[in-house]
C-alpha cells in the first residue's frame, strides 16, 4: 500500500516536470507565428545566423536576438536559428547560410564579421535571396545589408564618464580579442578620457590574440587582467570582451572599485551580487539595427548597402541604470551633441 | 566451426553492433533532451547534395591526415595529444613560406609543404626530446606545447600581418600566397561549391606511405615492437630513445600536413580565421579506425558526414549543435566497448576451440607446444608479462599480436 501510494507520487511528480519542461521548451523559441490575436500575420522566413556562443550568450548574439524577437512578436515573420561552432571552417559557415537560403529563408541575417567572407561567396550563388550583416561592411552587393555600428562614438562617451568619476585618475581598458572591431572600442575610449583629461593614465590589455577568440568567453582570464589593473592604481575598467566582462565586474567588487560594461545594459543582466559596481554601459544595440532591419522588409523592401548605426540614431549609447552617471550626464550629453554635430571627431584605430 | 569465417564474422560484427547501440543511445539522449528523434534520423538518413559531397570529402581529408598523425603515435604507445598545436605552427610555416614566393610555382608549394612538416615534426620534437632524455610524459608536455602554439602563432601571425596587405579590416592574415602555388581544387560537379580540395590526393599518398612504413619496413617493425613492449625492444636491440624521438618528430610530420589543404585550397593564408580543433577530432579519429589505415578514412569520413550535417539538423530539425558533438562522442565510446566485447568474445571462443582439440588429443599430457592458438590463450589468463617478454622473439610473433587490433575494421 505505502509502496503504491510511493509509485504513484513519483510517477505523477515527474509527470508533472515533464509537461513543465514541454510547455517551457515550445515558448521562447517562438518559431511559430505570433500567439495572440493580436500579432500580425507575414510569411516572411527569417534565418537567423548566429555567431559562437548563439542565443543565450548575454551578450551580442543575445541582443541579436532581442531585435528578431521583437519583430517576430509585431510582424508574425517565422524564423529558425542556427549558431556557429568555435573553430568551425568557411565551409560550415558558407554552408549554414546555403542552407537557410535553400530552405527559403529571406531574408537570411548573418551575426557577427566572422561570417564577411562566406557571405561575400554566398550572396553571390544566390542573388535572388537578401542577406544583412552585422559588424562588416566589406560587402557590397545588391542583395547585401551591412549593419555597423559607431562603437567608436558610445566608447567615447563611456571613457569621458570614467575620466570624468575617476579619483585617481588612472583607468582601464579589457579588450576580448584584439581586432580591429575591438579597437575601435578602445580609440574612442581613449579618446573620450583623454577629452576629459589629458593627463589621464589609460592602461590598455587584451585578453587573446586572433586566432584564438577565446577572450570573448573566459571570465578567469577577464578577472586576471582588470585585478592587475586595480592593484596598478585604476580605479575603473572598461571592457569590451563579451563573457569574459564578468571576471572583470568581480575582480572590480572584490577591491572595491568600479567597472563598465559592454553592449547591452548589464547593470540589469549582470549578477546582482556586482550590480553596483557597475558605473555605466556602452550601449551597442544590435537589436535596434535587427529590429529596423526587419521592419523594413516587412514593408516591402529590402535595404542593401551600409547602414551605420551611431549615436544620431541612438544606435549606440551609454546606460543611466544604478544613477551612478546621473551627476555628470548633461556633461556626457554635451559630448553626444559635438560628436553628431561633428566638432568632435571620434578616432577608429588607436 | 571454421575459425576464419568466425573470426570473419566477429569482425564484421563490431561496426554492427557499435551503430545499433550508437542509435539506441543518441535516440535516448534526443528522448531526454525532448528533441524530434524522427525528424533527426529523417535529416541524417538524406543523401547529402553534391556540394555537401564536396565539403565531407573535404574534411574527410583533413581528418584522416589528422588521424594518421594521432595513429603513428599510438602505434608506438605514445599519446601525441599535441596534433592540434603541430599543425598550427605547421599551417602558418606553410602560408608564410608559401606567401613569401621565392620560388616560382609549385616549386613554391613543395618547398612551403617541406616547411610544414619540417616545423610540425620539430615542435613535436621538443616533447619526444623530453620524453626520451628526461622522462617528460609526452600527454602532458603536449598539451602544454598547444597552449604555447596558440599563444606563438598568434603572436608571429599579428606580426606578419604587419606587413601584408590587407583586404579585409576585421581579419588578420599573413600575405595571400601567390595563385600559381594554389594546389587546383577538383571539381565533382556543378559550380564553385562543388569543388573539393586538390589536396585529397597528398592524403590519399600519406595514407599509402604510413602503411608501407608501419607494415613493409624495419623502422615500422621497430615502431610496433617498441609499442607492444618496451622492455622486448630493448631485449632486441632497438634504441628506444631514438625511436621516441623520431615517431614523434614523424607523428608531428604527418600533423604538418592537416591544415595544408585549407592553406593551399581555400584560405591562401593564415589568419584569424583559421579554424582549430582539428588535432583533437584526429584522436577520436584514429581511435574509430583502430589506428588502421582505411579504418582511420572510414572513421573520418563518418565524422565529416555528422559535421556536414550539423547545420541542416539546426536549420530542418530545430536541434542544438552539441546533438552532433553528443553523437560524436556516443559513436567513439560505442566503438571502442563493441570492439573490445567482441574481442573478448573471440578470444572465449577460441580459447574453448583449443581446450576441446587438446581434450580430443590426449586429456591427461600437458599442452602441447606449437597448437594454434596456445599463445594467445596464455595471455587471456592475464599473463601479460610473460605473453609480452615471449613475443618479440621471433619477428612473426609480434606481428601476429600486432594484427589484432587490425582484424577489428570499422
Amino acid at each position: 500500500m505505502r509502496l503504491t501510494t510511493k509509485i504513484a507520487a513519483v510517477l505523477s511528480v515527474s509527470v508533472m516536470a515533464l509537461t513543465a519542461c514541454a510547455s517551457e521548451d515550445s515558448e521562447p523559441s517562438a518559431t511559430d507565428s505570433g500567439s495572440g490575436a493580436t500579432s500580425a500575420e507575414s510569411d516572411v522566413k527569417v534565418g537567423m545566423a548566429y555567431d559562437v556562443g548563439g542565443r543565450g550568450d548575454q551578450s551580442f548574439n543575445d541582443s541579436a536576438a532581442a531585435g528578431l524577437d521583437q519583430a517576430i512578436e509585431e510582424f508574425g515573420m517565422t524564423s529558425e536559428e542556427a549558431e556557429a561552432e568555435d573553430g568551425e571552417d568557411e565551409a560550415a559557415r558558407e554552408e549554414r547560410l546555403r542552407t537557410f537560403a535553400d530552405g527559403g529563408y529571406d531574408p537570411v541575417i548573418a551575426v557577427g564579421f566572422a561570417y564577411a567572407a562566406a557571405l561575400t561567396k554566398v550572396s553571390a550563388e544566390y542573388p535572388d535571396v537578401h542577406f544583412a550583416i552585422i559588424d562588416d561592411e566589406s560587402i557590397d552587393a545588391d542583395n547585401v545589408a551591412d549593419l555597423v555600428f559607431a562603437e567608436e562614438q558610445g566608447s567615447f562617451l563611456v571613457g569621458a564618464a570614467a575620466a570624468l568619476k575617476s579619483e585617481t585618475g588612472n583607468i582601464g581598458f579589457v579588450g576580448g580579442v584584439e581586432v580591429p572591431l575591438i579597437q575601435k572600442f578602445e580609440a574612442g575610449y581613449i579618446a573620450g578620457a583623454k577629452a576629459v583629461n589629458p593627463d589621464v593614465e589609460i592602461q590598455s590589455t587584451y585578453l587573446t590574440q586572433p586566432p584564438d577568440f577565446s577572450g570573448f568567453g573566459d571570465p578567469a582570464k577577464g578577472k586576471t587582467a582588470a585585478e592587475g589593473m586595480f592593484d596598478e592604481g585604476a580605479d575603473i575598467v572598461y571592457h569590451a570582451a563579451g563573457g569574459s566582462g564578468g571576471g572583470v565586474f568581480e575582480a572590480a567588487a572584490d577591491s572595491g572599485n568600479l567597472a563598465i560594461g559592454v553592449d547591452s545594459d548589464q547593470y540589469n543582466t549582470a549578477d546582482p551580487a556586482v550590480q553596483d559596481v557597475i558605473l555605466t554601459s556602452m550601449l551597442k544595440n544590435v537589436n535596434v539595427a535587427v529590429y529596423e532591419y526587419l521592419s523594413q522588409v516587412n514593408d516591402g523592401t529590402f535595404p542593401s548597402g551600409v547602414t551605420r548605426y551611431d549615436l544620431s540614431v541612438d544606435g549606440v549609447g551609454y546606460s543611466t541604470s544604478g544613477g551612478q552617471v546621473d551627476d555628470i550626464a548633461a556633461k556626457l550629453d554635451e559630448y553626444k551633441q559635438q560628436i553628431i554635430d561633428g566638432t568632435i571627431t571620434v578616432p577608429t584605430t588607436p | 566451426m571454421n575459425i576464419r569465417l568466425q573470426r570473419a564474422v566477429l569482425a564484421l560484427s563490431v561496426p554492427v553492433l557499435a551503430l545499433v547501440l550508437s542509435v539506441l543511445v543518441i535516440s535516448l539522449v534526443l528522448f531526454l533532451a525532448d528533441d524530434p528523434i524522427g525528424a533527426v534520423w529523417q535529416v541524417l538518413r538524406t543523401a547529402p547534395a553534391e556540394r555537401n559531397w564536396a565539403n565531407i570529402i573535404d574534411k574527410t581529408t583533413i581528418y584522416y591526415l589528422s588521424g594518421i598523425a594521432v595513429a603513428i603515435g599510438f602505434r608506438m604507445n605514445l599519446f601525441n595529444i599535441g596534433v592540434e598545436g603541430q599543425f598550427l605552427v605547421a599551417a602558418l610555416m606553410a602560408a608564410f613560406v608559401a606567401g613569401e614566393a621565392w620560388l616560382p610555382g609549385y616549386l613554391n608549394t613543395g618547398v612551403a609543404i617541406i616547411a610544414a612538416m619540417v616545423a610540425g615534426g620539430l615542435y613535436a620534437g621538443i616533447a619526444g626530446v623530453l620524453r626520451a632524455y628526461r622522462g617528460v610524459s609526452e600527454v602532458i608536455s603536449t598539451i602544454m606545447l598547444n597552449a604555447v602554439a596558440v599563444g606563438l602563432t598568434a603572436f608571429i601571425t599579428r606580426e606578419l600581418a604587419k606587413s601584408a596587405t590587407q583586404s579585409n579590416v576585421s581579419v588578420v592574415q599573413t600575405k595571400l600566397i601567390p595563385e600559381e602555388s594554389w594546389i587546383p581544387n577538383i571539381s565533382i560537379g556543378d559550380g564553385p561549391a562543388s569543388e573539393i580540395y586538390g589536396f585529397v590526393v597528398i592524403a590519399v599518398v600519406a595514407g599509402f606511405v604510413y602503411w608501407f612504413m608501419i607494415n613493409r619496413t624495419r623502422f615500422g617493425f621497430d615502431l610496433r615492437a617498441t609499442g607492444q613492449s618496451l622492455t622486448a625492444a630493448v631485449a632486441s636491440g632497438i634504441n628506444v630513445k631514438r625511436m621516441t624521438v623520431v615517431a614523434m618528430m614523424i607523428s608531428g610530420a604527418f600533423a604538418g600536413l592537416v591544415g595544408l589543404p585549407y592553406i593551399f585550397g581555400e584560405y591562401h593564408s593564415y589568419g584569424s580565421t583559421f579554424p582549430a580543433g582539428l588535432g583533437f577530432t584526429g584522436i577520436a579519429v584514429a581511435l574509430i579506425g583502430r589506428n588502421h589505415p582505411i579504418g582511420v578514412a572510414l572513421g573520418a569520413l563518418l565524422f565529416a558526414f555528422l559535421d556536414e550535417q550539423s547545420n541542416k539538423l539546426q536549420i530542418d530539425a530545430g536541434v542544438s549543435p552539441e546533438i552532433v558533438k553528443i553523437m560524436q562522442g556516443t559513436i567513439l565510446l560505442m566503438v571502442v566497448i563493441s570492439s573490445e566485447v567482441v574481442r573478448r568474445y573471440g578470444l572465449r571462443l577460441e580459447q574453448q576451440h583449443v581446450a576441446r582439440v587438446l581434450a580430443q588429443r590426449d586429456p591427461a599430457s600437458p599442452p602441447a607446444e606449437g597448437v594454434e592458438g596456445a599463445e594467445r590463450v596464455k595471455g587471456v589468463d592475464g599473463d601479460g608479462t610473460h605473453a609480452a617478454t615471449t613475443l618479440p622473439a621471433t619477428p612473426g610473433a609480434v606481428r601476429d599480436a600486432d594484427d589484432q587490433p587490425e582484424e577489428a575494421p570499422l
